[in-house]
């Protein structure tokens, strides 16, 4: 058991970042990249991700602007959107992402735009508790982690 | 603890890294795979589309055939849905260049299509992997890039990996008797008991899948 409560706490926070489904085991490949000569790795690459992805969500935002759907363009905006969201873990994300594309390819507008706005809420709620997260392994220092050797 | 590492595998006398392009049009893909090969000593140069690549390469007509920085490159792994140039369109390119097509190539896909392995591994992909690419399926690559150039003509590393089975292509031909994991019969040929045991590798990790290449290219 972690003695130094801040890493106690991080470990807290990770923990649930699991068990509630927000990360899966892509996040933890992240982590195993990280090292002395890269110690913020993950909180880059996720820092990229919403940067990168941003511009994403406001194509399909505005893609679902114009009616009839174009499913095409929709399904191609949410195939690279998943992709990255896959790229980092992003589990629940990655779910409404694929749930999107099989509404797109059943030409269904309705669960389109419902999906959308379910994933919107995750994507920012996973924004939030990340940061949090970051936040206090930036306080807390590198972590011991049992990650591969250099 | 077995890191694999390019530098560590490499046939003795050579002191140089791999170097390795990685093409692929998402920015966090590119950082990801980068830091999967930097950990995995090797080179990195990442490029954002097949027409750079062929840039890169000085397939485009511009260069000679070294690359911008002279530095040879020794494999390549490249996204498939990429706008403008897919990466198989790329693959092709390169396998059809006298200079460039004993390049290895590896495919990266986020979708797991049976007709699309199918045909990169007819255009002559070495692996076809799964997105997202894992830290162990890079230090694998590094292996069998190796290997292969120490084993010519040894079809053991040409495979596909971490294949999750979609329903009805699984294990219907497969002879009981074998003892390697299914894998999907060709839709073209039919699923001999001898190919299942020269080709496939048997040493392989439990969750990944092995497929023979039927179609014989080279």
């Amino acid at each position: 058991m972690e003695r130094n409560p801040l890493r106690r706490q991080l470990q807290l926070m990770r923990k649930s970042l699991f068990d509630q489904g927000y990360l899966d085991e892509q996040f933890v490949q992240l982590e195993e990249l990280q090292d002395d000569t890269n110690p913020n790795f993950v909180e880059e690459v996720v820092t990229l991700y919403y940067r990168d992805s941003a511009r994403l969500v406001l194509n399909i935002e505005q893609a679902l602007e114009r009616k009839p759907y174009n499913f095409h363009k929709l399904d191609a905006y949410m195939h690279q959107f998943k992709g990255s969201s896959s790229s980092i873990g992003a589990k629940k994300v990655k779910a409404e992402s694929t749930l999107f594309r099989e509404y797109c390819k059943s030409g269904n507008g309705e669960g389109c735009m419902r999906c959308f706005q379910q994933l919107k809420k995750e994507y920012a709620t996973l924004r939030k508790k990340l940061e949090a997260y970051f936040q206090v392994a930036r306080q807390a220092g590198p972590m011991e982690t049992a990650c591969r050797p250099k | 603890m077995e890191a694999a590492a390019a530098a560590d595998v490499l046939p003795s006398g050579s002191s140089q890294e791999l170097h390795v392009l990685a093409v692929d049009d998402s920015y966090v893909d590119r950082k990801v795979i980068e830091k999967l090969l930097k950990i995995s000593s090797c080179k990195v140069t990442a490029v954002e589309s097949g027409a750079r690549a062929l840039q890169f390469l000085g397939l485009d007509g511009e260069k000679g055939s070294l690359g911008f920085d002279g530095l040879k490159v020794n494999l390549i792994m490249t996204d498939y849905s990429m706008p403008g140039m897919t990466g198989y369109e790329l693959l092709k390119k390169i396998k059809r260049s006298s200079a460039f097509r004993e390049i290895p190539v590896v495919i990266m896909s986020s979708e797991n299509i049976l007709t699309r392995i199918d045909s990169c591994l007819e255009e002559g992909a070495e692996e076809f992997l799964v997105k997202p690419v894992k830290l162990s399926d890079v230090r694998r690559l590094m292996k069998d890039c190796v290997m292969r150039g120490e084993t010519e003509g040894n079809n053991a590393g040409r495979r596909v990996d971490k294949r999750k089975f979609e329903d009805d292509n699984h294990t219907s031909s497969l002879s009981s008797s074998s003892s390697l994991t299914p894998s999907p019969p060709s839709t073209t040929a039919p699923f001999g008991g001898d190919v299942a045991t020269s080709e496939l590798v048997s040493s392989s990790p439990p969750h990944s899948s092995k497929r023979a290449k039927l179609h014989d290219g080279d």
